[in-house]
């Protein structure tokens, strides 16, 4: 009997019998296979190498449109970083770190400042009272000789961005800010120990990421105690920062086990800006428009 | 043609679209009028003699009804402009209504105070930053929240962590003896090796390895179960911006933040412990510090 598409079976309960025969024939037909290409590869290895290596997928990241700022080795690019406003802290200078508040903070904000105070080891937590500017706040914080402000901004009660600003001379950075876990809200987290951590930051790749991860990583003290075997994380992916903490252990060294620690949150850049805070007159190096969306495989960090 | 007496009659028992009814008292929408009530005397309509304030683009101007250009309504009002000066506005008042009954005079005036007060009042809030409010785009919000999920699963965070972390690992970042058990099964059998071969006493190894296991484990516990407090709490060391910026701690200058420090250092100390007097009573072990781990730590990104 020549093959004929179950669809022109009138009868309902033939046609369904004969489209779950076929279907069972192509599933077996395909464990088959896969079992086969497996037996295969296990005699020979080469086979799966190659197989993995024409089958990439396409991802985002893989067919991201090109950048033209992607930072390489680029001699020129590690020159101008050497004498760039977080240079100080590159050639010594510790962080002092100021975190504060909207005006008028609600009780969650400051829930999540008080952990967030506690990633940095030379942040503290100042009271915003409700005459104090941001412009005013940066001109005592320089002379007090903090290097950093970070101002978590709230709507609804709920912390939605920050906005960080480097002293004495910039940049400022403002991030929206999403996805925030606190500690207690992640499952067996770990407790937090008072050695410095250490720092990871990826997949900065552009000069904008470049300036970016400098700007997080001019927040941590420079020499890490390796003894509490605590790590920050900035990761970005696609734009998106994703902030983690973790515990680490080596197993026989070559496995690393984590231990959460949190908080977790996820910052994505809105705007960076030359020079202290000042949104009227200031010289804005990059800011996010709707019109720069034009394309999903586009990534400015 | 213009009779004040059918106007107000008409306006008073029967209909005007300037008024405002209410349960206590009847107002008045008409612009020129001087008080906003409804009444005979403050009625711009049903008096040939009116004068009143009005303000114009943060103006002052001192508007006069010519009853005799009743017939021309574009022309009827002559207007002067009024002094910035306050008291000089009120001689100009004065001089303008010489002859003016008082009543007129005396709204007039206090019709000129509440608007020179209103704009003065106008220009310091604008001097002053105001938060913008920004529309929050329902479809942009919902689209970057779906398209943050989907880069975080794309990031595979915990494995791009350890992938970093072992990477350091095999730099040699957390130099030789670290807190890596590199290679603990090799070591536990090179020792029963070393026993098989009687070249060691077994039951002194094993002592010794037992202990050496009791000590790892101890040690890893206290890294877990001990809690070490922040040196942040609630009521006591919140700096407030009042407290820390203004009076004279602050006009002191570069000293302050000397004394900061040291202060700072204190509180860290008394939080630690008040957080160990809650606790129960507990070995405490001191560690060597550690030497200074290898600088290449702080620009690996």
């Amino acid at each position: 009997m020549p093959a004929t598409d179950p669809a022109d079976i009138k009868n309902k309960q033939k046609r369904s019998e004969v489209v779950n025969r076929l279907k069972a024939e192509k599933a077996r037909a395909k464990l088959k296979r896969r079992q086969q290409i497996a037996k295969d590869e296990q005699e020979n290895p080469a086979l799966k190498e190659e197989r993995l290596k024409d089958n990439q997928p396409k991802t985002l990241e893989s067919m991201r449109e090109f950048d033209e700022t992607v930072v390489g080795e680029d001699e020129e690019v590690f020159a101008e970083e050497d004498t760039d406003e977080f240079a100080q802290y590159f050639n010594g200078q510790p962080p002092k770190i100021m975190v504060t508040t909207s005006k008028r903070p609600s009780a969650n904000v400051y829930e999540f400042a008080e952990e967030f105070v506690s990633i940095f080891p030379d942040a503290e937590l100042v009271k915003r009272g409700s005459q104090f500017e941001i412009k005013r706040i940066v001109e005592l914080a320089i002379k007090r000789n903090y290097t950093d402000i970070v101002v978590i901004n709230e709507d609804k009660k709920q912390p939605n961005a920050v906005t960080m600003i480097h002293l004495p001379h910039g940049p400022t950075a403002h991030f929206k800010l999403s996805s925030i876990r606190l500690s207690k809200q992640i499952r067996g987290h770990g407790t937090v120990g008072p050695q410095k951590p250490e720092l990871i930051l990826n997949n900065f790749s552009t000069r904008l990421g470049h300036t970016i991860g400098r700007f997080f990583a001019a927040l941590f003290p420079h020499v890490p105690e390796f003894k509490g075997r605590q790590v920050a994380t900035f990761h970005n992916q696609r734009d998106f920062i994703f902030f983690r903490r973790h515990r680490y252990i080596f197993k026989d060294g070559e496995r690393c086990d984590l231990q959460e620690l949190g908080p977790r949150f996820t910052l994505k850049l809105r705007w960076l800006q030359k020079g202290t805070f000042d949104t009227r007159f200031g010289d804005y190096e990059w800011m996010h428009k709707p019109e720069l969306d034009t394309s999903r495989r586009k990534f400015f960090l | 043609m213009q009779c004040d007496e059918v106007i107000w009659k008409t306006i008073a028992h029967n209909f005007c679209s300037y008024k405002i009814k209410t349960t206590t008292q009847n107002f008045c929408r008409n612009e020129y009028n001087v008080t906003g009530l409804c009444s005979k005397q403050s009625c711009p309509l049903a008096n040939s003699r009116y004068a009143t304030v009005r303000e114009h683009e943060g103006k002052l101007y001192l508007y006069m009804k010519t009853i005799e250009r009743a017939h021309t309504p574009a022309k009827m009002w002559e207007r002067v402009r009024l002094s910035q000066n306050y008291a000089k506005a009120l001689e100009q008042i004065d001089k303008e209504l010489i002859y003016w009954p008082e009543f007129t005079i005396h709204k007039c005036k206090q019709r000129m105070t509440k608007q020179t007060q209103y704009l003065i009042r106008m220009r310091k809030l604008q001097l002053k930053p105001r938060p913008q409010l920004i529309g929050i785009k329902k479809k942009v919000e919902r689209r970057e929240a779906r398209r943050e999920q989907k880069a975080e699963a794309a990031a595979r965070l915990d494995q791009s962590i350890e992938k970093e972390l072992l990477e350091r690992l095999k730099k040699g970042v957390y130099g030789t003896d670290a807190i890596v058990n590199e290679k603990q099964s090799a070591f536990i059998g090179a020792l029963d090796r070393l026993a098989d071969e009687g070249e060691v006493d077994v039951d002194e190894i094993e002592s010794e390895d037992e202990e050496l296991m009791d000590e790892d484990e101890d040690e890893e516990e206290q890294e877990y179960e001990r809690e070490y407090v922040s040196d942040f709490s609630e009521d006591e060391d919140v700096m407030d911006v009042e407290e820390g910026f203004s009076g004279a701690e602050f006009a002191s200058g570069d000293s302050s933040s000397d004394d900061d420090d040291d202060e700072a250092a204190a509180r860290r100390a008394q939080a630690l412990k008040k957080g160990k007097a809650n606790k129960r009573a507990r070995v405490e072990i001191e560690y060597e510090t550690e030497e200074a781990p290898p600088e290449t730590m702080q620009q690996e990104w």
